[in-house]
């Protein structure tokens, strides 16, 4: 079934970080690909993120963090989502990590893990393909 | 036979003569040879000719526009022989872990030709929190030295004497607590706060434009910068106050017009509030440093450089009149872009950080930090920051750029250049001068609104492919070998709340509650800041105290939604 809505994403900014140049590129370049993005603003904690997703009903959680604090954040926004049930919102992340931290993020169920470099369209389209068609 | 004035084409003749040109020389060739499919534009999208000539730089009045180094308007350098006599200072930016660690990094640079330290401070830090405050999880020593307390700058310090180098501290919103905690570490050492020689950024206006390091809302943060331009002229005479910053500007996305004309017009503003505040220009004008960044369009950072001095020396001479010649004068120190850099075949990173390190040297810049190649990734390892280093003593003693001041001074191309930098410049201060300066302007989120669609321009061209971007888009390889990076674990974060914990615990706890309450009063009345935090600092009051004192008078800032 075709979807009756658009897509809706949260770009969330958590942490102390205030590098905000790839989390409003990116609000800006899911608009432009047809999908609604709604941008946190700075410094959410975890709690804030994931009840702004609720309130706001989302298809998918983006979170931008160049801070290095994504041990941090990741785990607790994903015990979040599992707390809140939302199985079925996708949850990406954008920003510098190591290496050795992607895998832990993947298996804490973060879908998506962009380091610098990457494009635009990836991210669109990660989105569009990783968003379920009945959600 | 001409004589050497006639010889100079005047305007109308050179204009008959390009047309010339072009109908007998160049648009037979381009016919044969069709220019390449791509928009001649330099970084920050401003069109290029194919070629410039005494036409383009009539206007440009030799004595006037260009001049002589040393002199007014300083376009060419603002010392007479520049780097004939001194080299730039190479100056890395170094913090990350503990101060025990970033100290066994500054020592490392200072033994290996470094000639002057640059302080990064952790996030927290930044953010007036203590290591053990809710929101400082997960960022501890993540992307800086972790700075709690005075006991943690002496560490930070040991072994380095603090009257002999110079230090730049890379902090805004807690910019007066860092002082105070540097004079404090200084004086333990012996060293008299008279000779301490250095740089605070203490730049809170892009802190709201670009990098969002902001603690208090803008009217009590202006307060306290005025506060430490009041103390630095009478207590730490050879300490520059402010370092008005370009750098974070263009990396949060903009221009390099942009860059230039909201940095300036930062300058301005702080004239203005010091001005109301009742000092004398001369007063504190000298001690006003800048900062910029240097992308890779080598013409375009080199006149921007130019134009930056020259504007300066205009806007203090003429808009405020100061009399003080070194007043006018645009001391600057730069970095390279760190948003030019690529994850993808990281070792490139290497080659445009020569480019950029270039571009600041043939623009005359009095400090220069060069990012190393593995930034995008991870805060450098030191194999990685000796290659940065080694970069700019390449530039220095082997390519020859070093020996005569401004060698590109005269080129059509970067004169008109230059002067183009300069109008685009002035468009902006009209804008901003009618918006009734740069605290009214971020409030309406003018500037923050041009630079997130400069921005946003860029990284489309990007996609588009009208940029080229080396090892990204065009040149890519399948396989890439990362380098190894720098990794901080979370121990640190363990380590440093046991120690400000411990701290507390050890202090005099009755005479930090006192200056603490002195530090809340200072703040609800009139009076200059700088003493009552000092006097916290001394008694090892921690940042996040002092901090958290000034958040209960001040408020916290919370920007307008701009994306």
């Amino acid at each position: 079934m075709a979807r009756l809505r658009k897509i809706r994403v949260l770009v969330a900014k958590p942490g102390l970080d205030g590098h905000d140049r790839g989390a409003k590129v990116i609000v800006r370049a899911l608009r432009d690909a047809g999908m609604e993005a709604i941008y946190t603003g700075l410094r959410q904690t975890p709690e804030q993120i994931v009840q702004a997703a609720l309130q706001e009903d989302v298809d998918a959680i983006g979170v931008s963090i160049l801070s290095g604090a994504h041990n941090y954040v990741m785990p607790r926004i994903m015990e979040l989502v599992q707390e809140n049930k939302m199985d079925d919102v996708l949850v990406f992340m954008g920003g510098i990590v190591p290496d050795q931290d992607i895998s832990n993020l993947k298996n804490i169920g973060v879908k998506g893990v962009f380091l610098p470099g990457s494009s635009l369209d990836e991210i669109v389209n990660f989105v569009k393909n990783n968003i379920r068609e009945d959600a | 036979m001409k004589d050497e004035k006639t010889a100079v084409l005047n305007g109308a003749e050179e204009i008959t003569e390009r047309k010339r040109w072009e109908s007998e020389t160049h648009d037979p060739s381009l016919k044969k040879m069709p220019e390449r499919n791509t928009p001649f534009t330099t970084v920050s999208g401003m069109p290029i000719r194919n070629l410039y000539t005494p036409a383009d730089v009539s206007e440009i009045d030799f004595t006037n526009d260009i001049g002589w180094p040393g002199e007014y308007p300083y376009t060419r350098g603002i010392h007479p022989t520049m780097y004939r006599s001194k080299l730039w200072t190479m100056r890395q930016f170094t913090g990350f872990g503990t101060a025990a660690q970033t100290n066994e990094r500054l020592r490392y640079l200072v033994a290996n030709g470094g000639t002057g330290l640059s302080i990064a401070f952790h996030l927290p830090t930044l953010m007036g929190h203590d290591s053990d405050h809710p929101n400082s999880r997960g960022e501890v020593g993540k992307c800086g030295v972790t700075i709690d307390s005075l006991q943690d700058m002496e560490t930070l310090f040991q072994g380095i004497p603090l009257d002999h180098v110079t230090t730049s501290m890379t902090t805004n919103a807690p910019a007066a607590v860092l002082l105070s905690m540097y004079r404090a570490a200084a004086e333990k050492q012996g060293c008299n706060a008279h000779d301490l020689s250095g740089t605070i950024q203490n730049d809170i206006l892009k802190e709201y434009l670009a990098q969002k390091t902001y603690i208090y809302p803008p009217r009590p943060s202006m307060r306290l910068i005025v506060n430490t331009f009041q103390y630095c002229a009478k207590e730490m005479p050879r300490w520059n106050s402010i370092s008005i910053s370009g750098y974070h500007i263009r990396e949060a996305g903009s221009t390099a017009v942009q860059e230039l004309a909201f940095t300036l017009y930062d300058g301005i503003e702080y004239v203005r509030w010091a001005l109301e505040a009742g000092m004398d220009v001369d007063d504190f004008a000298p001690r006003l440093s800048f900062f910029f960044n240097a992308h890779n369009d080598l013409f375009e950072e080199a006149a921007k450089y130019r134009a930056a001095r020259k504007i300066w020396a205009r806007v203090m001479k003429e808009r405020f009149h100061a009399k003080n010649q070194r007043s006018w004068l645009l001391r600057f120190h730069t970095q390279t872009a760190g948003c030019s850099l690529t994850a993808q075949q990281p070792y490139n990173n290497v080659v445009r950080v020569t480019i950029q390190a270039l571009a600041a040297v043939l623009g005359g810049t009095q400090s220069l930090h060069t990012n190393s190649l593995d930034e995008t990734l991870a805060l450098p390892t030191e194999e990685a920051v000796t290659i940065s280093l080694r970069t700019q003593q390449i530039i220095a003693h082997e390519s020859g750029v070093a020996n005569t001041v401004d060698p590109l001074a005269g080129s059509y191309f970067v004169e008109r250049l230059t002067r183009d930098m300069e109008e685009g410049c002035y468009a902006y201060f009209d804008k901003l001068d009618s918006m009734g300066g740069m605290v009214n302007a971020i409030e309406r989120g003018y500037p923050q609104k041009e630079i997130a669609d400069a921005s946003y321009e860029y990284s489309r061209a990007c996609e588009r492919n009208d940029k080229v971007i080396v090892g990204v888009n065009q040149f890519t390889t399948e396989h890439e070998k990362s380098p190894d990076t720098l990794y901080i674990d979370e121990s640190i974060e363990r380590e440093q709340i046991a120690r400000v914990q411990e701290l507390r615990r050890t202090r005099d706890q009755d005479a930090v509650l006192r200056a603490l309450d002195r530090v809340r009063d200072a703040a609800r009345g009139t009076e200059n800041m700088m003493g009552p935090i000092y006097d916290a600092v001394r008694v090892y009051a921690t940042l996040g105290e002092i901090c958290d004192a000034m958040r209960d008078v001040f408020g916290e800032y919370r920007e307008p939604e701009i994306v």
